[in-house]
């Protein structure tokens, strides 16, 4: 689904790296060429990398649980149907991704590994629960919508995997979004009792999905490293009031209101939103939201369980290239 | 607030199609359950991939139960609106997941069945069940392909694994007869052209379990001793509490547009 700025500042450690090949790096990168997994890149390059693209990949597979939550009670079987393809979508989008980060030196396992053990992370928004049938709408609307705002520039970062990687999975989160805001209309031209519902979810998921675009700029721990190598080309708050900016009008067509009563159009157009409860994020980043708990036990439970699974599979393959290679032998 | 259960006139065609609705819908509901908490990240897609066949296969199923039907009943109110007692599905779909194994033996015994059962439907005189079985065909040969290769895994894998899948076998072994029983309903439809006769596929179903079973050097069960009563809407405790998770919003909600 989509991984959120969290990433801290990576120390420059340029100066033991070949001082002429960072040149030339750093030349094709401002010429807008792509990084492939074989060219030379920094080291730090490489980290920020593998930790943002595996940090979105980890957020696509924990962003599984929220809205698998709802499958197996989705009102009808049309949306039983669209709410699992879509909860697939997520996984694959996952699995698409870790093959990004294995690109660049690290296994799926070690990457999934470091992440059950607390140690990656992953979009923070999914540390809140999905109460009613509104939230898998609100979700697909706001969350996949900050989702798309945010990983459509990325359609355009230096490195090569990551970037052919969003160009697919923009084309599915935005199928996701308007599937969301469908489940919205049809909730908003309902009855008062799902109206209600609607504006519930609304309600709480605003402010934690206007803190998915990370902290803002001023308090920002980010270098400008990432902006330098084209890995983001916005800042935070730039594509935080782009995505209000989209939202308050598909809000207003809802007929649902936006819950920030301080909430005015500038002389720009732009809708400027109040301060966000800042500590709320920290909080939640620290593992204290609502879910975070029930997030990582259930991660822990299924690859714990499964862990019979797949070595079984990788015993039978084993015994399979043993007979392979016996045969040939005789 | 709760909706009462709507009424089904269940003419042998309603039935039928009803039967195989439920059998489609009650095994991908069971399969979904998966989503986001498989072994690992291939099999959620999997999984997912199988559920939304049948629920696709459980819809039209149901809508031309309710166009044979003729009265106001629809493929959401089929699936939502009636208990326990009216859902016409095999015992085998809705055992829960249990293991990983358990899961992939009842969707081995069933897709086995399944495979060769919308092959031969495909010959119905009866041109809306033939379409679906062309569909439906194809998709279960995937099934069939993907629970067999996993079978042979998990019997020739680890001890573990091996014992696991043989206890799925022993444990479901008792639910596969109920695929191959007709009731005379369904026997006016056999010799109408429409359906076709389940008993006929038992061999070569057998021939196919023996096969892969083999080949994961697992054994099927010499116990002969079959449970039925799906077909007949007594069911085993499982399904109710399948249904009130299924179910809940409509019951809870009734009549609303979602």
């Amino acid at each position: 689904m989509y991984t959120q700025a969290l990433n801290t500042a990576e120390t420059d450690d340029r100066g033991l790296e070949d001082a002429v090949k960072a040149t030339q790096f750093q030349a094709r990168i401002d010429a807008e060429e792509r990084i492939e997994p074989n060219d030379w890149m920094p080291a730090a390059y490489r980290k920020t990398l593998t930790r943002q693209i595996s940090q979105h990949a980890h957020s696509e597979i924990v962003g599984m649980l929220p809205e698998g939550n709802w499958i197996t009670r989705a009102p009808t079987l049309r949306r039983k149907a669209a709410l699992l393809a879509k909860v697939q979508d997520e996984c694959g989008h996952g699995l698409y991704l870790y093959a990004a980060a294995e690109t660049l030196g690290t296994s799926r396992e070690e990457l999934v590994d470091a992440m059950l053990a607390g140690k990656a992370k992953y979009s923070s928004i999914f540390n809140y629960p999905t109460l009613t049938w509104a939230d898998i709408g609100t979700v697909g609307w706001l969350v996949d919508g900050a989702a798309i705002m945010n990983q459509i520039p990325l359609c355009r970062c230096s490195y090569g995997p990551y970037a052919r990687a969003m160009i697919r999975v923009c084309k599915e989160e935005s199928f996701h979004q308007r599937q969301g805001y469908e489940i919205m209309l049809t909730l908003c031209r309902g009855s008062d009792e799902q109206k209600a519902m609607a504006q519930d979810a609304l309600n709480r998921w605003w402010w934690p999905v206007l803190m998915m675009f990370g902290p803002p700029d001023a308090t920002s721990q980010h270098s400008d490293t990432s902006t330098k190598w084209k890995i983001k080309r916005f800042s935070n708050d730039e594509l935080r009031q782009k995505f209000v900016d989209a939202s308050v009008p598909q809000a207003q067509y809802l007929g649902l209101a936006i819950p920030d009563p301080g909430m005015a159009q500038d002389a720009e157009g732009h809708w400027r939103y109040s301060e966000i409860d800042w500590t709320e994020f920290k909080q939640v980043l620290a593992g204290n939201g609502p879910c975070n708990r029930d997030r990582m036990a259930a991660r822990r439970k299924s690859h714990d369980e499964g862990a019979w699974v797949r070595e079984a599979a990788a015993a039978y393959a084993a015994k399979r290239a043993q007979r392979h290679t016996a045969q040939a032998a005789e | 607030m709760a909706t009462a259960n709507i009424q089904v006139s269940e003419t042998p065609l309603v039935l039928y199609a009803l039967r195989r609705a439920d059998d489609a819908l009650v095994l991908g509901h069971r399969l979904s359950e998966w989503c986001g908490h498989a072994p690992m990240m291939e099999e959620d897609m999997a999984l997912s991939n199988i559920a939304l066949d049948l629920i696709g296969q459980a819809r039209e199923l149901y809508s031309y139960a309710a166009k044979a039907e003729g009265k106001d009943n629809d493929e959401d109110k089929l699936a939502y609106l009636r208990d326990v007692r009216q859902y016409r599905n095999l015992l085998l779909v809705e055992q829960p997941n249990g293991d990983f194994a358990q899961t992939l033996v009842r969707q081995f015994f069933y897709s086995a069945f399944a495979d060769l059962y919308w092959r031969a439907m495909m010959n119905s005189r009866d041109t809306t069940l033939a379409a679906i079985a062309a569909k439906s065909e194809k998709e279960s040969a995937y099934h069939l392909r993907h629970a067999s290769e996993w079978i042979i895994r998990l019997g020739d894998g680890t001890d573990e694994s091996h014992e696991r899948a043989q206890a799925a076998i022993d444990h479901l072994w008792a639910f596969t007869g109920e695929m191959f029983a007709v009731d005379e309903g369904e026997r006016a439809l056999i010799h109408a052209g429409i359906a076709i006769d389940p008993g006929t596929l038992r061999g070569r179903w057998l021939t196919t379990l023996s096969d892969v079973v083999g080949e994961a050097t697992l054994e099927l069960p010499q116990n002969d001793w079959m449970q039925q009563g799906g077909r007949a809407g007594r069911h085993s405790e499982h399904l109710g509490h399948l249904l009130s998770e299924l179910q809940s919003m409509q019951r809870t909600l009734p009549g609303l547009t979602w």
